[in-house]
């Protein structure tokens, strides 16, 4: 196990030209192409494109939901064969089952990982408490607003101490000032966890304030256009968006948004 | 736990409505029937109905209680049957591409017209009255409850795959707490169903219970009668309903109380 993570360096999750063909009825249809990424232990991956470029996919393949026709995926060294183990998934919706409460929402993941429930039971409580859901967790989900309620999905994808973390587009369907509660939330608390985070959105201020890398990607075929790491100290401040620094970013993002016709300069 | 059930029926102007609107009704058949003074035989007055039940008591009361057993069992025997068959159906292919798609097919058949048959399958009686009833009641529950077990959110799914549940527990801690909703709404159905399978179940096989009453009363051409039976029915029926309703505020708690006042 030393000896693997040594010689890969930190590298621990790695893509090497992966694709992904689905059959339709209009021939083959290719929704990936030829994708290599390589991500260290501990950072934090924002994945950035428009509609259709094939993110969420790779995001399901990552996360063994699919499979890919072409290349590999490893995990710490491992061949991909279905979901890692240690492994945290936020969607978009916070699919919270109505019938639990907050907390037995949460406490799922440690049953459907076969963990006894009781064994997480007091982090669950530090959780949501470290997501100011304090007080709510004997209420049921539709007494929390969507922002507490994506607070609270994303409670029950790290109670088991995950060491990667997918999220898709997980505050895509929030209002804009539950965004950048969110976005602030998030990466206060993983700061200094050392955990290794996916995190697809099409939002560029929110790529790049979240990332210590933007992948950005493209569509027809789903392909990874740009990749840079993100040069900024942190804790950011959500007014680290004015900077001049944060501006280049977002605008190499915007540049080829541009180029894709899917944003006009 | 009365008086907040009470104070919501009071408040709930629908409800309010539809005991204004009944009431109203009588009032008026009563008086029409005093002005135009039609035969009984065509159109007996509310007062006169109510006069022919207190007459015998005891003979509507015991018919009813035999419509109402037929009924009661037979709704449980659909929806104990109709859950066990559902989650069959929607676990293995081979019950979805056999069993669903004949009850899909049964289904449009008019099952009051295959009454008779339960009747030389099952000769005269209790038995035939309960086969019908469970015949009609059980459609209604199947379907819903596939639909139910069916409709869960793909990214529930997905979760569930990502951390490797059990099959045991997507079918017990997703599907079925996810399918209640739509249990109860085919089990809403399905009592009223269970009630008309009972009636016409009555009528061909006979012996006993408010739809036999139906019968020999029009036989005797006591349209009275008729209507005292009818009453009773529409009594029965109406409670057997809210029945379910009220199960349904109890079970599903998390469910009611974010539904928008339908009806």
């Amino acid at each position: 196990m030393n000896m693997i993570a040594n010689r890969i360096a930190d590298t621990y999750l790695q893509v090497r030209g992966a694709g992904k063909t689905y059959p339709s009825k209009h021939g083959s249809v290719v929704a990936l192409s030829d994708i290599n990424l390589d991500v260290r232990l501990g950072q934090f991956n924002s994945i950035v494109g428009p509609s259709g470029c094939g993110k969420s996919t790779l995001l399901k393949c990552i996360a063994g939901l699919e499979n890919i026709t072409s290349g590999n995926i490893t995990v710490s060294g491992k061949p991909l064969i279905g979901p890692p183990d240690r492994m945290g998934v936020v969607f978009q919706r916070d699919v919270l089952l109505d019938w639990r409460t907050i907390l037995d929402n949460v406490l799922l993941q440690a049953e459907f990982l076969g963990h006894p429930r009781e064994q997480y039971r007091d982090r669950a409580m530090q959780l949501l408490e470290r997501f100011g859901l304090k007080g709510y967790e004997k209420r049921h989900p539709w007494e929390l607003s969507g922002g507490m309620r994506q607070r609270a999905s994303i409670c029950r994808a790290l109670l088991c101490d995950p060491d990667l973390l997918l999220m898709d587009e997980p505050f895509g369907a929030l209002d804009a000032m539950t965004r950048d509660d969110l976005n602030v939330e998030l990466a206060r608390i993983w700061q200094g966890t050392n955990k290794t985070v996916i995190f697809i959105t099409h939002s560029i201020s929110e790529a790049v304030f979240l990332a210590d890398r933007v992948v950005m990607m493209s569509r027809g075929p789903g392909r990874i256009v740009d990749m840079f790491d993100v040069d900024l100290p942190r804790p950011r401040p959500l007014s680290v968006r004015e900077t001049d620094p944060f501006g280049v970013y977002a605008q190499r993002i915007r540049h080829h948004f541009a180029e894709l016709g899917v944003l006009h300069e | 736990m009365t008086n907040g059930f009470i104070a919501k029926f009071m408040r709930d102007s629908r409800s309010l409505d539809i005991v204004l609107v009944l009431i109203g009704s009588i009032l008026l058949w009563e008086v029409v029937v005093r002005i135009f003074n039609p035969p009984a035989i065509i159109l007996p007055a509310p007062s006169a109905i109510w006069a022919a039940f207190l007459q015998s008591p005891w003979i509507f009361v015991r018919n009813m209680l035999h419509t109402l057993s037929t009924t009661a069992i037979a709704f449980a025997i659909s929806v104990g049957l109709g859950v066990i068959l559902a989650v069959g159906i929607v676990q293995s292919r081979f019950l979805e591409r056999t069993v669903y798609t004949l009850l899909i097919a049964v289904n449009s058949v008019p099952k009051v017209a295959l009454a008779p048959l339960f009747v030389i399958w099952l000769g005269t009686g209790a038995s035939s009255q309960l086969a019908v009833a469970v015949m009609l009641a059980i459609f209604p529950i199947v379907i819903n409850t596939v639909l139910g077990l069916r409709s869960v959110d793909p990214d529930m799914l997905n979760l569930a795959k990502a951390t490797r549940a059990s099959k045991f527990d997507i079918i017990y801690k997703i599907r079925i707490p996810n399918a209640l909703p739509s249990l109860f709404s085919g089990m809403k159905v399905g009592i009223s169903f269970a009630l008309v399978g009972a009636i016409v179940g009555e009528f061909v096989a006979g012996g006993r219970g408010l739809g036999f009453l139906v019968l020999t009363a029009q036989g005797q051409f006591d349209t009275t009668r008729v209507f005292v039976s009818l009453v009773l029915l529409g009594v029965m029926g109406t409670i057997l309903f809210y029945a379910v309703d009220v199960m349904e505020r109890i079970a599903l708690p998390w469910h009611t109380s974010q539904r928008q006042p339908t009806t």
